[in-house]
């Protein structure tokens, strides 16, 4: 199987972890990704609350490089970056907004290509049968919260509950790991105020992870960078202001699914996140030394 | 106090709905909205008070008012409003409008971090965040804010020192000089 | 209901249901199918010997699955007439051919296992629908825990515990664990006034049902706290807006002015988030129990049971009344009446008031020898007809009926079904169906001289149009 690739800002550095072990996982399914070739950034939530024809031209030069290279199906790990393409895939369809964009940019789209989110991609197109044969380990009865943020509800983005999203849990249950119900699938976890309102960023962090503790989760799955990051960097930060004593390690989607693959610590990023999971890992049997 | 003028009520309202598509006089005022958003704690207007705000016209109390940037974009408000309002979008169009009519910024830090985000993309074609971190702290005076978090993150090969570009940069400029900051069909 | 199974003149037909209507106003022919209950009502006594030996359990759909029932059961305590019936689908004998303790233990022999449906076929003259109204069902709000939270119920399941002859014998607890709740969020509006997931409609009773609910609640339990998150308080009948004040000042209801917004699970609680629109602030209650006020809804076979009738009904599925100020009660349909909530959700007062209403238009046709009816109806000239029975097809009353005149075939319109919308005179060809009064001839002559006078007074420009 055959894919396009939009990894996004993020991916190519902050959060590299997602990056190598979704390529990790999918090449051991044979799935092969072609890069969109000198993608640019998709403008996430900057470029829309400053300038909407910004916000649109930006993933628009990445549809174009992708449908100039040939492909036909974009995967986004970014729900920021999935998002912003797939709106801009629908605003397109309305002819003016198609021609201002060809003004713009002074490329033609002639919309022959679709952006997919990984978690679809993953239940849809491969199949959570595809992910169980390709287990050579389960994730022993681990206790995972899946937690989404606001993947469900962002614009343009039409699958899975908004309320109570599953397919991440699905994933988890299909790996051999205990897919826990918790009150925080969906809650906002701060997002860019990690930078610009430290306070009310760590507020939000501290009610996930309590919720997480509420359940007894021991690690805490996620499909996007940005919490990944505010779960995971921040997480000292959030113990220090509440007094807290958190440890609990927040992992990609994809590295889970590639520790079952039985595919390598570093290979998968795992030594790049800050809370470390390999005690937990170790301990759980999912991990041999 | 509020003075209510005939000719002026619905102009606000109705520049909001041209440029958005949305009628914050659909309104209720149920609070729905406000009940879910997760940063309503820190808003010095809660998002239904903001809708109201736009309702009778009072568009120096909206464009001044923290919310429009305290708003995390997350759309719980969006998707449980009974009367299907896009209150989210409303609030991206208020941004917008608050930069363009010069209006004094409550969140001035967050405007410098989308302008400064903006910037790096604008001459790499992607987001430098090393750099965008490094001129954001200098631009609010807190050079050294997170600096506990550098060296961990460094260690963990988290931050480019380099950062990336992109090969047709020109193109990339362009879509920034050209670029306006609402369509207009 | 006692009453009326007592009255000489009046015939009550249980456990039965209308499956045909014929006929016209005065006339109407109907065939109605008699369930078979597999007790005899002239031999049971009401003992209730059956249902307390009777072996199979099933919840009970009457206490909304809160308890249990018997294959063998009255459906309520207060039922008419005081006769079992039983349950075809659970009772042990007619799905395995087992059991039959119902039958040998019953002293009077009224148990009947080869008892049939019967159908009866009566005149009437004419028909009162009082099919009354149905629950929405929350479990399409995600917020609210989509219907996964056990202690999220709704008024109707608060109803039922507080009834002393309900599931939990008049004592209201949490289903989780059965203990008691001390703190009681009431949230107004579930589905009502949501055009997104519910309907757009207000229903009406809630607020006053919730106010009540919070006093008894109240009394039941001294030290509990209510919480009532609501958008309006609509109290507009004889004592209700003091009714609700009282709820407030006498029994202590929190009422804060905002629609909830998320209901989490902590723990043994339920954390309620809504705003609190009027001071401007989110707000967060630790609840034990949380109350959904849902939406008064049309029964779910509202629709067929109006095309069987042939009565006009809304886009929600509640019948529609002939006018709506001035015809409350009266369907669209001649003879056809309307009481109770099928029309709209409506309190008591207000459904005991149109069901008398209704009672007395009925007799209104019943008392008379003949029916003076709207001379606004249309006829076919069958000199004009050419037979194609176009009208026929599109008269929406069924009025319209096949005939022969010298051997021809024509279209005939029946006076008392015709309520002269007009629909044959528009599709007519050749203009013999016609309104009486209505005919083109007349329409165009009455166009003709309004643009005379108005020729005449230069008041019609023809060249912007």
């Amino acid at each position: 199987m055959n894919v396009g690739y939009y990894p996004g800002c993020s991916l190519e550095k902050s959060a590299k972890e997602f990056d190598l072990s979704i390529r990790a996982v999918l090449k051991e399914m044979g799935v092969s990704l072609q890069e969109i070739p000198d993608w640019n950034c998709c403008g996430a939530s900057p470029a829309h609350s400053m300038s909407e024809e910004l916000s649109l031209a930006l993933p628009y030069r990445n549809l174009v490089q992708a449908e100039e290279a040939g492909i036909s199906k974009i995967l986004s790990p970014c729900p920021a970056c999935y998002s912003r393409l797939k709106y801009t895939q629908d605003e397109v369809a309305i002819s003016s907004t198609l021609d201002r964009m060809r003004m713009i940019t002074g490329r033609e789209f002639r919309r022959s290509t679709e952006s997919r989110h990984l978690l679809e991609f993953l239940k849809e197109d491969l199949g959570l049968e595809r992910l169980k044969s390709a287990m050579k380990t389960s994730l022993q009865g681990m206790k995972v919260t899946s937690y989404y943020g606001c993947l469900t509800r962002l614009p343009a983005v039409v699958y899975d509950d908004q309320e109570n999203p599953v397919i991440m849990d699905e994933i988890i249950s299909t790996l051999g790991g205990e897919a826990l119900d918790w009150s925080h699938k969906t809650e906002c976890c701060g997002a860019s105020f990690s930078v610009t309102r430290t306070e009310i960023a760590l507020r939000l962090i501290h009610s996930i992870l309590q919720a997480a503790k509420e359940r007894e989760a021991e690690c805490i799955a996620v499909v996007c960078p940005l919490c990944q990051s505010n779960l995971d960097t921040r997480q000292g930060d959030v113990n220090k202001e509440y007094g807290s004593h958190d440890q609990i390690p927040i992992l990609y989607i994809s590295q889970l699914i590639g520790l079952t693959q039985g595919l390598g610590y570093a290979q998968l990023g795992m030594d790049r996140l800050l809370i470390r999971p390999k005690g937990l890992l170790l301990q759980k049997g999912i991990f041999k030394k | 106090m509020s003075f209510l003028n005939s000719e002026e009520i619905h102009s606000f309202r109705n520049r909001i709905l041209s440029l958005s598509g949305e009628d914050a006089l659909r309104c209720t005022q149920c609070g729905k909205c406000s009940g879910g958003c997760p940063i309503s704690p820190e808003m010095d207007q809660q998002p239904n008070q903001v809708l109201r705000l736009i309702q009778i016209n009072d568009r120096q109390a909206v464009l001044s008012s923290s919310t429009i940037w305290l708003c995390a974009s997350c759309r719980t408000c969006s998707v449980r409003c009974p009367e299907e309002i896009e209150i989210a979008k409303i609030m991206d169009v208020l941004r917008k409008l608050a930069v363009e009519e010069k209006f004094s910024l409550a969140e001035k830090q967050v405007v410098k971090f989308n302008e400064i985000f903006l910037d790096t993309v604008r001459k790499r074609g992607r987001v430098h965040e090393l750099e965008l971190m490094m001129r954001y702290n200098l631009a609010v005076h807190q050079p050294f804010k997170d600096a506990h978090l550098g060296p961990r993150m460094l260690a963990r090969g988290k931050l480019g020192i380099l950062g990336q570009k992109v090969k047709e940069l020109s193109q990339v400029g362009e879509i920034f000089e050209k670029s306006k900051r609402f369509f207009k069909p | 209901m006692t009453e009326s199974s007592h009255d000489e003149r009046i015939e009550l037909l249980t456990y039965a249901e209308v499956v045909e209507v014929k006929g016209f106003v005065g006339n109407f022919d109907v065939i109605i199918r008699k369930k078979p209950r597999y007790v005899d009502p002239l031999k049971c006594t009401g003992c209730g010997l059956c249902s307390e030996k009777c072996p199979t359990k099933t919840p009970n759909e009457w206490d909304l699955e809160m308890g249990m029932r018997k294959a063998i059961y009255k459906p309520f305590a207060q039922a008419v007439p005081n006769v079992p019936v039983i349950d075809p689908e659970h009772c042990r004998f007619f799905t395995s051919g087992k059991c039959k303790v119902c039958q040998k233990l019953c002293p009077a022999g009224a148990i009947d296992y080869e008892q049939k449906e019967e159908r009866v076929q009566k005149k009437f003259g004419a028909i009162i629908v009082a099919t009354g109204f149905a629950q929405f069902d929350p479990k399409v709000y995600g917020e609210y825990g989509g219907g996964r939270f056990k202690n999220v119920i709704t008024g109707l399941h608060l109803e039922r515990m507080l009834d002393p002859s309900g599931p939990t014998g008049g004592h209201v607890i949490r289903p989780s664990d059965q203990k008691e709740p001390k703190d009681v969020v009431f949230i107004q509006c579930v589905g009502s006034r949501d055009e997104s997931k519910g309907v757009p409609y207000c229903s009406r009773i809630c607020c006053m049902y919730t106010a009540k609910q919070a006093i008894l609640l109240k009394d039941h339990y001294p030290n509990s706290q209510s919480y009532i998150f609501y958008i309006d308080i609509r109290a507009g009948g004889k004592n209700y807006e003091e009714f609700v004040r009282k709820a407030q000042r006498e029994y202590g209801a929190i009422y804060i002015r905002g629609r909830v917004s998320r209901i989490f699970e902590k723990g043994e609680k339920l954390i309620v988030r809504g705003a609190d629109t009027l001071i401007g602030k989110q707000v967060e209650v630790e609840a034990d129990l949380v109350v959904l006020a849902t939406a008064a809804v049309p029964q779910p076979d509202a629709i067929g049971l109006a095309k069987l009738l042939n009565i006009a009904h809304d886009s929600y599925g509640f019948y529609s009344e002939a006018h709506p100020k001035l015809q409350p009660v009266e369907s669209l349909t001649k003879g056809i009446f309307l009481a109770g909530s099928c029309q709209f959700p409506k309190d008591i007062p207000d459904a005991v008031a149109t069901s008398g209403t209704a009672a007395i238009r009925a007799c209104g046709i019943l008392s008379l020898d003949e029916l003076i009816l709207d001379p606004r109806i249309a006829a076919v000239n069958p000199d004009l007809c050419s037979g194609c029975l176009n009208c026929l097809e599109v008269c929406p009353f069924e009025a319209i009926e096949k005939t022969e005149v010298n051997g021809r075939v024509v279209a005939r319109v029946i006076p008392t079904l015709c309520q002269g919308c007009g629909n044959c005179a528009a599709t007519c060809r050749t203009q013999a169906a016609s309104v009486q009064g209505f005919s083109e001839k007349q329409i165009c002559s009455q166009i003709a001289s309004i643009f005379q006078e108005m020729k005449k007074e230069k008041l019609f420009e023809l060249s912007e149009q």
